[in-house]
């Protein structure tokens, strides 16, 4: 129990950091002598806690839907962008888009989430007819039919002219979150909500086929929840910040090293891991060029492929 | 009691288990023996319903297999494959205490655990409890994975070559432990084993099978022969009769 207070601790300083760093001046003294109206009080609500909420939710959905693609798809490489699901995704917007400009947000969300579905159910598929299982090839494969979505998609949003939207989906970036612009992250954090409270079930997905039906579980249905959740998470979190790269990859990784794979036991670290990184990135892509900013898809693109790295060369490396 | 009628699985126009109609009753060990694609584990898998049968029926005590629902069946039949595989990095005691799934859902309760210690106990596996799966041995793992299945406490225990990976000592050990469950606890063990002398030494029934038919069954005294083995194998094999078991040397 201390441990996980602890790390409680640690994403509660860095939230609490992330409120007060920024262009203009807020801290607790000009919180104190202005009042409730005025400008420290308007950009804390408006800016400041909007953003550090949206990366707090962002971060503990994109590091849980890495570990539940890890389970589904029983590897250690699979996540949301190495799988089709952020790409699909991707597409998903840029054609309802196209169809239909003026739909609500919820409706784009739901034409983007069974996208994202699809691409994911594809891989899925694939993996099926894959005669050899070997374990780097898995990601090799998610990421070549990424890159073919993605080929379409970028076609089409060229001749459309909506590259600047594709572009916006595929670099996370949290300087542009206010208040009423992030609220959809809730969505995805109720689902990781959700995916915790199915959390055993995934292990025994996890653990294979031939484990879930003995163990009287509808693999189909475990998977099929868990893809759903997948989905959508990946879609709310491209269409609000844009795509976080190596989070889902690198934080439940960590986490398995020392803790295992028993989801239930793993969740809430890779929860607490993942919104800390997402948190101590964005306050350093802030700080480090002040009073302009590095987005947060570079800087985990940075601190992410290094942490991978470290991950893939380290002694007795298991690449299983 | 297990039944079989007409169990029929192809692929294409290769059929591997070719209308099998087998009673196998409640209680005791019963082996199932045969060359390797005799059809012995699919077979094993068609009556788990791991596998879809192309034409045909399992029931277990009356349930069909194919229309029962799935939890109820666990907490009658458990069923363990050969060269499984697990990529999650989960300990012994995560893995063994996941056989408790079908009747805790997830919400164990002491004797759950007791159960959980037990079966870690059974197969002597106490003292790496905590090691995660990819830091064991293939024959702690092969043991891990049996203590799996004997926690999920069912009627029926399938298990697909249980000796894989396993030294003599934990061999007969295994052999030994099965026997001593089915008796005092009256459980039901149908396995496929390619070693024809634990199959005779060990088991009450034993059930041949070539390209994909059960060609012979019956106790060890009527099934290992001589004559017997060389219709299901195609070898000669020598028995011979020590301290009242009937052993094949199939070395020579």
């Amino acid at each position: 129990m201390l441990p996980i207070a602890l790390g409680i601790a640690i994403v509660v300083s860095l939230a609490l950091t992330s409120l007060f760093i920024g262009a203009s001046d807020v801290t607790l003294s000009t919180l104190l002598e202005s009042g409730w109206q005025d400008g420290p009080m308007q950009v804390l609500l408006i800016s400041r806690l909007p953003r550090t909420l949206a990366l707090i939710l962002a971060g503990t959905a994109m590091a849980v839907s890495g570990t539940l693609m890890q389970m589904l798809a029983r590897n250690r490489f699979a996540e949301p962008s190495t799988v089709g699901t952020v790409e699909a995704a991707k597409l998903g917007f840029l054609t309802v888009l196209i169809a239909a400009p003026g739909a609500p947000i919820f409706v784009k969300l739901i034409v983007a989430s069974i996208f994202a579905l699809a691409g994911t159910a594809i891989f899925l598929r694939i993996l099926q007819r894959l005669p050899l299982h070997s374990t780097l090839i898995v990601p090799l494969i998610g990421i070549l039919l990424g890159g073919v979505i993605n080929a379409v998609a970028t076609f089409i949003a060229y001749r459309f002219e909506l590259i600047q939207s594709l572009e916006s989906w595929s670099t996370g970036d949290f300087s542009m979150i206010l208040s009423g612009r992030y609220e959809l992250l809730w969505l995805a954090f109720a689902l990781t909500v959700i995916a915790y409270l199915m959390a055993d079930r995934f292990t025994v997905a996890g653990m294979g086929r031939d484990f879930t039906v003995n163990l009287g579980l509808d693999y189909r249905s475990v998977v099929s929840m868990g893809l759903i959740i997948v989905s959508v998470v990946t879609a709310v979190v491209v269409v609000t910040v844009g795509m976080i790269p190596f989070l889902g990859l690198v934080v439940p990784n960590l986490v398995s090293l020392t803790l295992g794979d028993n989801v239930r036991r793993t969740v809430p670290w890779v929860a607490l891991l993942g919104a800390g990184l997402v948190l101590a990135c964005d306050i350093a892509g802030r700080l480090i060029n002040a009073p302009y900013e590095i987005p947060i898809g570079t800087m985990l693109g940075v601190v992410g492929s290094a942490l991978f790295l470290h991950l893939l060369l380290r002694k007795h490396a298991r690449l299983a | 009691m297990i039944e079989t009628k007409a169990l029929t699985k192809s692929y294409g126009s290769a059929v591997v288990v070719d209308n099998v109609s087998l009673s196998l009753p409640r209680g005791g060990i019963t082996s199932i023996i045969g060359a390797n694609g005799a059809g012995k584990s699919t077979l094993l898998a068609l009556i788990s319903r791991l596998l879809t049968p192309t034409a045909g029926s399992v029931t277990v005590d009356g349930l069909d297999v194919a229309t029962t629902a799935g939890d109820v069946l666990a907490r009658r039949l458990s069923i363990l494959r050969q060269d499984n595989h697990i990529a999650a990095r989960l300990t012994i005691r995560d893995l063994v205490a996941f056989g408790r799934y079908p009747h805790s859902k997830g919400r164990m309760t002491a004797e759950d655990q007791r159960m959980v210690s037990e079966a870690i106990s059974y197969l002597a596996l106490d003292d790496i409890a905590d090691r995660f799966l990819d830091e064991i041995s293939g024959g702690q793992r092969q043991r891990a994975f049996v203590a799996m299945v004997l926690c999920q406490n069912t009627d029926y225990v399938l298990l697909d070559e249980p000796l894989n990976n396993l030294d003599m000592k934990h061999a007969v050990g295994m052999m030994k432990l099965l026997r001593r469950i089915a008796d005092d606890l009256k459980k039901t063990f149908v396995i496929v084993i390619h070693d024809i002398n634990f199959a005779s030494i060990y088991s009450d029934r034993i059930v041949a099978m070539r390209d994909g038919i059960v060609v012979r069954q019956g106790s060890p005294a009527e099934i290992v022969r001589t004559d017997v083995l060389r219709e299901i194998f195609g070898i000669d094999i020598a028995i011979h009769e020590v301290d009242g078991h009937r052993v094949g040397l199939y070395y020579l």
